[in-house]
């Protein structure tokens, strides 16, 4: 052992490698929890293989080119009831409503509750609200809604009746409420990755002279731009998947159905479908009942939720440590306020 | 940007913002209040004997929506017990299915699972946590209630009940399978995360004082991911709770309070919870009185989402003397 | 190296807690200003040969993480009633050598060992490995209490030994009494008596530290592996410490890892030098110290490098 270089490797080193633990030598009581593990592991594996591969193979099978460009149409023969055109534009203006108010609303109102918050009493009590939005039920909200929009001074939203009561039903009604559906899981995103910066950032911007709105502006909001956008799709998703409000609050006609003369604003204040809607009424639950119509609109729905998922992961899976569960974790998690936690 | 003081411009930026927060505020102020303002008539009319059973609610609420009040009572009269009754079966069933499922799903996730599983598993179980609940609704009503109805139930069985209801596959079962199956990859996906989160250091003093790997999971990181649990659990009520559309779809659709003393039969009966009713009956709410009685359902919906928030709030104070945060 | 700091220490550390003052046999008090500043830091008490008892022996150890051999050709003797210092430069394989001795390194993928290493004359990797973990203990460099009371993280290794049986974790009078034993043992009991159900979080550094010792000292363990115990704590907590340590020696064979020369200098009865993977020498404490027979180990204790 001389001070010298090292010592060679042992010519045949009598390796000894750690086995792979086995359970063998554990308590009776362990080792079945320890295979139940396993089975559940299992199962689990089978299930979700198995819906994945249901949706996909019964939706490609009764998927045309044809059913999205076609309207869908009054019948009882699914040859003869068209496609789901008409509601997958209702989706996207749906989605679009509510993300135009969501996105800004819940980025400031998350900038007011971690960088401002005062009184402490009110940011509580918003603190508690948006928790309350979480944990409602859509159909509850769809209610409210319709009550809401059937005011007389809302009548601008939706159709008025010749007698002047107000429909309360449309794109208008039913994005906005989407749009406070959707506000937790933005709120939730932004707050996190707000909690996350740490204070010498605003230090070093406080330090240069700017106020605390610019800091926010120009310093904060930037760095968690990423988080920001996964609460977006995060709420987008949930945009698109509720049929409750739907049902409710877009009087779910056949084919998007304006309103007056004005382009635009006419079938915003119209009525018309989903995608979810439209395999809800087409299954054997709804009116239409045409099984093969509703497979095939479930499957563009498991599609667009694919590509959340997907645009999601694609934002923060490649910053986050914890795996790609946490981005839905995170935004989950915190739709419960601070004093919960 | 023009150059204005800083000062200023904080504060009408805090302004600005503080409104937008009362205006939530009030919003959600507002909701509660109409919810139960709206309720009140149906409640005021009915006491509490609103909640409990008294005939057949769907019999009861198509008097409503016809205008003709039943023989001998008020045309609000109203007994909520078997939409409730329906609440609390799918509700418990498919949260206690799902707890138990997915904390072993968690735990095999992020313990034993091989890399490959676990990389395929990851992504599936967030596209499974997203897909809309109508499209469970559908793969229930189209391939689960089937299967149930031709391999589960027998004509017996059908016989058996014929004279009081149907049985025909959409039914508890169905309903609280769905449901389970609906809920249980978001739970998996926040305890994964917080068993992932357990700090290493624990983990190895336990294995380091010769506890086995099973037990340093149980006693270490289950206990430690514990908040979570709760808080997953405490989601995915809020979640069965709220369910409307799926459960329109698989749970038979008649408001029957399935009875346990039927045996085995009880599972095949049909449910309707609250939330698929206000679905259900949301054509008449322009009629006063079944108005008054869908915003009642909706009231005990708002109720119960607030205590539940609440009960998970209050399970995780214990804990809080430990430091565990989640 | 400050020469300055450890004699206070000590006389606080007495001055403090006099109840675990050395044996009588201490050939030389805490730090009289009469003795040159070596011999005052110097560990209080030599081990009682009759006392010393072979209980681990590491022969042409050689370990890897994949394949990169980070110890290499090690052998070493791990004997109860006296305590074993592990020192050198990070990067030295040290803590390897150490985690190795229970089979702690297999929870990193890749490990792979040559070489013997036996407890009580059986080869480890033949021994079921809770079992071994139980019997050769290991307290980390951060304390790490578990999330529980301190009641629970003494009796949390103490439960595992019984089979369980419905209801466990009950606390019975035995287990109670065991985890007494334990926190004495751990000179801790006095302090926290009173509030055995409180979290264990809420101890000061030094206490949590001395918390994990009772808890690995729970189960009896005939070896206790030490990975740099006060690097994390405060000079008043490290002398109590240190204290505990030389009185435990009795009762159970303790392998120290150090990157500090002075508390190896206090503590150890034996002192293995290691770099870059290599024992470079082995030795009672005083050789290795006052009359080190390589030069690399001068250079590392008079500061050169490390």
């Amino acid at each position: 052992m001389e001070a010298g270089g090292l010592v060679p490797a042992p010519a045949r080193p009598i390796i000894v490698r750690p086995r792979r633990q086995s359970s063998a030598s554990w308590p009776l009581i362990d080792r079945i929890g320890y295979w139940l593990c396993w089975a559940t592991g299992i199962a689990l594996c089978l299930i979700a293989l198995a819906i994945v591969v249901f949706m996909f193979v019964k939706g490609i099978a009764y998927l045309r080119p044809a059913l999205f460009v076609k309207s869908p149409a009054p019948s009882l023969q699914q040859s003869q009831s068209g496609g789901f055109l008409d509601p997958i534009v209702g989706t996207l203006i749906i989605t679009a409503i509510g993300t135009v108010i969501a996105a800004p609303a819940g980025v400031a109102l998350a900038v007011w509750i971690s960088e401002y918050g005062r009184p402490v009493s009110l940011a509580r009590a918003v603190e508690s609200a948006i928790d309350v939005i979480a944990g409602v039920p859509s159909v509850v909200l769809a209610i409210f809604g319709l009550l809401v929009f059937s005011e007389s001074f809302l009548g601008f939203l939706s159709q008025n009746a010749v007698n002047g009561s107000v429909y309360g039903r449309s794109f208008f009604a039913a994005g906005i409420v989407m749009a406070i559906l959707a506000l937790p899981l933005i709120v939730g995103s932004t707050r996190e990755a707000l909690a996350q910066v740490p204070d010498r950032v605003r230090e070093a911007s406080y330090a240069l002279g700017k106020s605390r709105a610019s800091t926010i502006r120009w310093v904060l909001l930037p760095s968690i731009r990423p988080q920001i956008a996964s609460g977006i799709a995060l709420g987008m998703g949930r945009i698109v998947g509720d049929t409750a409000i739907i049902t409710i609050l877009l009087g779910v006609t056949l084919t998007t159905e304006g309103v007056g003369s004005v382009p635009l604003i006419g079938t915003l204040r119209g009525t018309g479908s989903t995608l979810t809607s439209y395999v809800y009424n087409n299954s054997p639950a709804g009116e239409g009942n045409a099984p093969q119509k509703a497979y095939a609109a479930a499957f563009v729905l498991l599609m667009v939720v694919l590509a959340l998922n997907a645009l999601v992961t694609r934002l923060t899976g490649g910053r986050e440590r914890g795996g790609r569960l946490s981005a839905l974790r995170r935004a989950l998690a915190s739709r419960r306020p601070e004093w919960t936690r | 940007m023009p150059r204005r003081s800083g000062r200023s411009e904080d504060q009408r930026t805090e302004r600005m913002l503080g409104a937008l927060a009362i205006a939530v505020l009030v919003l959600i102020g507002a909701m509660i209040v109409t919810v139960f303002v709206n309720a009140w008539p149906s409640f005021s009319s009915n006491g509490l004997s609103w909640f409990g059973p008294g005939g057949n609610v769907d019999t009861q609420l198509r008097a409503m929506q016809e205008s003709t009040p039943l023989p001998g009572h008020d045309i609000s009269y109203f007994r909520a017990w078997p939409l409730i009754w329906g609440t609390l079966l799918t509700t418990v069933f498919a949260v206690v299915l799902a707890l138990v499922v997915s904390i072993l799903a968690a735990v095999f996730l992020t313990e034993f699972a091989p890399a490959p599983v676990r990389r395929t598993l990851e992504p599936v179980i967030r596209l499974l946590a997203g897909v809309p609940s109508v499209v469970y609704g559908l793969i229930g009503i189209l391939a689960l209630a089937p299967l149930i109805n031709q391999h589960l139930i027998s004509n017996a069985r059908k016989q058996s009940v014929a004279y009081v209801v149907q049985l025909n596959g959409a039914d508890l079962t169905t309903a609280t399978v769905i449901l389970a199956v609906m809920i249980t990859p978001i739970m998996v996906a926040l305890i994964a995360g917080a068993l992932e989160s357990v700090p290493l250091p624990w983990r190895e003093g336990s294995v380091a004082l010769g506890v086995n790997r099973w037990r340093t999971i149980v006693r270490v990181s289950l206990r430690t991911a514990r908040p979570a649990i709760v808080a997953a659990t405490v989601l995915a009520t809020a979640r069965a709770l709220g369910e409307a559309i799926m459960l329109a779809m698989v749970s038979g659709g008649r408001g029957f309070a399935a009875n346990p003393l039927d045996g085995l039969t009880f599972l095949f009966e049909p449910v309707r919870p609250l939330a698929a009713t206000i679905v259900q009956q949301s054509e008449g709410l322009t009629i006063a009185p079944l108005a008054h009685t869908i915003y009642a359902m909706a009231a005990v919906l708002l109720v119960s989402a607030a205590l539940l928030s609440f009960a998970g709030w209050a399970a995780k104070q214990p804990l809080k003397q430990y430091g565990i945060r989640a | 190296m400050d020469p300055l700091m450890p004699p206070p220490v000590r006389r606080i550390a007495l001055d403090r807690e006099p109840h675990i003052a050395p044996p009588a046999t201490s050939p030389n008090g805490a730090g009289s200003g009469a003795v040159v500043p070596s011999e005052a830091h110097r560990r209080l008490t030599r081990p009682d040969p009759a006392t010393v008892r072979e209980r681990m022996r590491i022969e042409s150890v050689w370990l890897a993480y994949g394949e990169n051999w980070v110890v290499r050709d090690v052998t070493l003797p791990v004997r109860k009633g006296e305590v074993l210092a592990l020192i050198g430069a990070s990067g030295s394989g040290k803590t390897t050598l150490l985690r190795s001795l229970n089979r702690l390194t297999e929870i990193t993928a890749g490990a792979a060992r040559a070489g013997r290493i036996t407890l009580e004359g059986e080869e480890i990797h033949e021994l079921e490995v809770n079992d071994l973990r139980r019997r050769v203990s290991m307290v980390f460099q951060q304390p790490n209490p578990f999330p529980m009371s301190i009641y629970d993280n003494v009796a949390y290794a103490l439960a595992e030994q019984r089979p369980p049986r419905g209801r466990r974790r009950r606390r019975t009078a035995e287990l109670e009494q065991a985890a007494q034993e334990a926190l004495r043992r751990a000179g801790l009991y006095d302090e926290i008596a009173a509030d055995l159900d409180r979290s264990a979080l809420k101890l000061s550094g030094g206490q949590q530290q001395r918390l994990c010792i009772a808890r690995a000292l729970a189960a009896e363990p005939e070896v206790l592996l030490l990975d740099e115990p006060c690097s994390a704590l405060d000079p008043i907590s490290t002398a109590t410490i240190e204290e505990l340590i030389v009185r435990l020696r009795e009762s159970v064979a303790i392998v120290i890892v150090t990157h500090n020369l002075q508390q190896a200098f206090r503590v150890a009865d034996h002192v293995a030098f290691m770099h870059l993977g290599e024992l470079i020498e082995y030795g009672p404490s005083e050789q290795v110290f006052d009359r080190p027979s390589q030069q690399r180990t001068r250079d590392y204790i008079s500061g050169a490098f490390g």
